[in-house]
C-alpha cells in the first residue's frame, strides 16, 4: 500500500516538475482547440447564426473547445512515458520500489492537474465571447474535468504502454484522438445530425464528456429558453433510447472509460515485466 | 554470506539463450566481475537481478530475497547504474537525486546530508544546480553512481560502468567505486568487456554465449595458464639457465642471449633466485599473462570482435553526450 501512494506522489510530482521546465508542451496543447474555436467560430459564426435564442454558433462550441484542449493535453501526457522510455529514465522508474499501479496513477493524476490548469486558462477567453461566468460554474467544472482528464491520460498512458518511439506515438494517437475529437459533438448538436453520425457520435464516450461541459454552460438558459419557446433544448442533453442524459449520468459514462482504460494501462505495464 | 545466488538460471529471448543455466555466488563485500563479449549475457544477469526481467527457469536471490517473489525488497536492497544513461536531462543534478530519494523512501533527516554527501564525493557539489544535459558524459556517470548509492543500498550493480568514456574519466569511475566500497561496505556486481577494469574485480566469471566458462580470482586464472613468464639476460646465459635447472628444476630456453621461463610466481620467486645467483644479472622482465590470454584459451576467440565493437562505442558515446 505505502508503494501505491509513494507511486502516486513521485510520479505526479516529477510530472508537475517536468511540465514547469518544458514550457513548448504549455503552448502547444492550447495552439489546436484555440485555433478551431477561431476558424469555426469567427469563420462560421455569422453564418450560422444563433442557434437558439441567446446561443450563437461561438458560445455553443467554447465548452466543447474546452473539453478538447482537456482531452488534448491528457492524451498527450502519455508522451513523457515514451519520451522516459526512449531516454531511459523510464528504467530508473521501474527498478524503484514502487507500485506499476502508483506508477500509472501518478501520471494520470499529474497530468489531470496540468490539464485541469489549462482547461482554465481557456475560461480567460470567456468575457471576450461574451460568455458569463460564475463562482458557481467554476467549482462544478473542475470535478467534471478531472474526471474527463483521468479518463484520457489512461488512453495516452495505454498507447504510451507499447510505443517504442515518440513519432509512433504521436501518429497513433491522432489516429485516434481527432476521429473521437470530431465525432463527440464539439462542432455540432449529436440529437440534430443524420442518423448515422448521431449514432456513431453517440457510441463515442467522448461525446458524453463534451455533453456534460456543455450542459454546465448552457444547460440553465437553454431550459428556460425551450420552457419560453419549445425548441432549442436539442442543443445538450445526449438523448440515448430515449432518455436524455444528465451531467452525473454523462460523468459516470465518462469515469467507466477511464476506468476501463487506466486498468488496461496498468495491465499493459505490468506485462512489460 | 552470500549477498547473490544464482542457480541455474535460464532466460530465453525466443530461440535464442541469453543466459544458459549459470550459477554462482557472490559474497558480502566482494567486487564480482562478470566479463565477457557483447552480446554474451552479462546484461540480461544483471536485468534478472534487478528484477526489470523475468527468468525462463531457475532461480536467483539477492540479499537472500527473491528476485521473483520479493521483488520489493530486492529493489530496496540494489543500487544500480546502467550501461545507458537513465537520468532526466531537462532536471538538474540535485533534482534527480531528490526524485531518487523520494522514490526510494528515504527519511527527510537523511536525505539532505547524504544528497550532499555523495555530491562532494563524486566531485559533483559546485554542479548541482545545472541541468544534466549540459553535463559531460564522464559526469553523468559520476552523477548515476552517486545517485545508485542514495538509498544506502548493500550491493551495487554497475553494467559496464565505464563504457564510451575517455581514459581520464574511466580512472576517476574507479577511483569511486573503490572509495565507495571501503566507505559503505558494499557488494559489487558488475559486467565489463575492459579486461584491465576486470582486474579490480575479487572474482571473475568469464561468460561466454550465455555460460560461464571459469570462474575464480584475476590472479588464478591467469595462473591456470601456467604463471608469469620471466625473461632475463645474465653476464653468463648458460650459466643461468643451469642454475635455474639445478636449483629450480625449471626448464628455460636460451634465444639471443635472453634466458626465458615460465614460473608459476614470478613476483617472489625472483628475489629468491637473485640472492642466491653468483654471476651478474643485466635486466629482467616478468610478464603476467593477461586476462585476454586466458579468455583466448578457454573460449578459442578473442574478446571482442573489433568492429562491432567500436560500432557499439560510437552509438554508446552518442547517447552519453545527448
Amino acid at each position: 500500500m505505502e508503494e501505491l501512494f509513494r507511486g502516486i506522489w513521485v510520479i505526479a510530482y516529477r510530472e508537475l516538475l517536468r511540465f514547469i521546465q518544458e514550457r513548448s508542451r504549455m503552448i502547444s496543447s492550447f495552439a489546436m482547440p484555440l485555433l478551431f474555436l477561431i476558424v469555426f467560430g469567427a469563420g462560421f459564426n455569422r453564418v450560422i447564426g444563433n442557434l437558439t435564442p441567446g446561443v450563437d454558433f461561438i458560445k455553443f462550441i467554447y465548452p466543447g473547445i474546452i473539453a478538447m484542449t482537456v482531452l488534448m493535453s491528457s492524451v498527450f501526457s502519455g508522451l513523457s512515458v515514451v519520451w522516459d522510455r526512449e531516454f531511459g529514465f523510464l528504467k530508473e522508474v521501474l527498478v524503484a520500489p514502487l507500485s506499476r499501479s502508483g506508477i500509472v496513477l501518478g501520471k494520470a493524476i499529474g497530468s489531470a492537474v496540468i490539464s485541469l490548469g489549462q482547461g482554465f486558462v481557456m475560461l480567460a477567453l470567456a468575457p471576450i465571447l461574451g460568455v458569463t461566468l460564475s463562482l458557481i460554474l467554476v467549482v462544478e467544472l473542475i470535478p467534471l474535468l478531472i474526471v474527463l482528464s483521468l479518463s484520457l491520460s489512461g488512453l495516452g498512458i495505454l498507447v504510451a504502454s507499447r510505443m517504442r518511439s515518440q513519432q509512433g506515438f504521436q501518429v497513433v494517437v491522432q489516429l485516434i484522438i481527432f476521429p473521437l475529437i470530431f465525432l463527440s459533438g464539439v462542432f455540432f448538436p449529436v440529437n440534430n445530425v443524420p442518423t448515422w453520425l448521431e449514432v456513431v457520435s453517440k457510441i463515442n464516450p467522448l461525446t458524453y464528456g463534451v455533453d456534460a461541459i456543455r450542459q454546465l454552460f448552457l444547460g440553465g438558459d437553454l431550459a428556460a429558453t425551450s420552457a419560453a419557446t419549445g425548441n432549442g433544448s436539442y442543443l445538450v442533453g445526449v438523448t440515448v433510447f430515449g432518455h436524455t442524459m444528465s451531467i452525473l449520468e454523462d460523468v459516470i459514462v465518462v469515469a467507466v472509460l477511464g476506468a476501463v482504460l487506466m486498468l488496461a494501462a496498468v495491465w499493459s505495464f505490468y506485462r512489460q515485466e | 554470506m552470500n549477498m547473490i545466488e544464482v542457480d541455474d538460471l535460464l532466460r530465453k529471448f525466443g530461440q535464442i539463450t541469453a543466459v544458459d543455466h549459470i550459477s554462482f555466488n557472490v559474497n558480502k563485500g566482494e567486487i564480482f566481475g562478470f566479463l565477457g563479449p557483447n552480446g554474451a549475457g552479462k546484461t540480461t544477469t544483471i536485468n534478472i537481478l534487478c528484477t526489470l526481467l523475468l527468468p525462463t527457469s531457475g532461480r536467483a536471490s539477492v540479499k537472500g530475497y527473491d528476485v521473483l517473489k520479493q521483488r520489493s525488497q530486492v529493489r530496496r536492497s540494489i543500487g544500480l547504474v546502467f550501461q545507458d544513461p537513465t537520468l532526466d536531462d531537462y532536471l538538474t543534478a540535485e533534482q534527480n537525486l531528490h526524485f531518487h530519494a523520494y522514490a526510494y523512501g528515504v527519511p527527510q533527516n537523511v536525505r539532505e546530508k547524504r544528497i550532499g554527501e555523495l555530491l562532494g564525493l563524486v566531485e559533483l557539489w559546485d554542479r548541482r544546480k545545472n541541468k544534466v544535459r549540459a553535463y559531460s558524459g564522464g559526469m553523468k556517470r559520476r552523477l548515476e553512481l552517486a545517485r545508485g548509492l542514495l538509498h544506502h543500498p548493500q550491493v551495487l550493480f554497475l553494467d559496464e560502468p565505464t563504457l564510451g568514456l575517455d581514459p581520464q574519466s574511466r580512472r576517476h569511475i574507479w577511483d569511486y567505486i573503490l572509495t565507495l566500497r571501503e566507505q559503505e561496505e558494499l557488494t559489487i556486481f558488475m559486467t565489463t568487456h575492459y579486461m584491465d577494469e576486470a582486474e579490480n574485480c575479487n572474482r571473475i566469471a568469464i561468460i561466454d554465449n550465455g555460460q560461464i566458462v571459469a570462474l575464480d580470482t584475476p590472479d588464478k586464472l591467469k595462473d591456470s595458464l601456467g604463471g608469469d613468464v620471466v625473461t632475463l639476460k645474465a653476464e653468463d646465459s648458460q650459466a643461468a639457465a643451469l642454475e635455474l635447472k639445478e636449483r629450480y628444476d625449471l626448464s628455460s630456453e636460451i634465444q639471443n642471449g635472453m634466458v626465458t621461463f615460465s614460473v608459476p610466481n614470478g613476483g617472489t620467486f625472483l628475489p629468491d633466485f637473485m640472492r642466491g645467483f653468483h654471476s651478474r644479472l643485466l635486466s629482467v622482465e616478468v610478464r603476467r599473462p593477461t586476462l585476454d590470454d586466458v579468455f583466448l584459451k578457454l573460449t578459442g576467440h578473442a574478446i571482442r570482435d573489433q568492429e562491432v565493437d567500436s560500432r557499439e562505442q560510437m552509438r554508446r558515446m552518442r547517447r552519453w553526450r545527448r
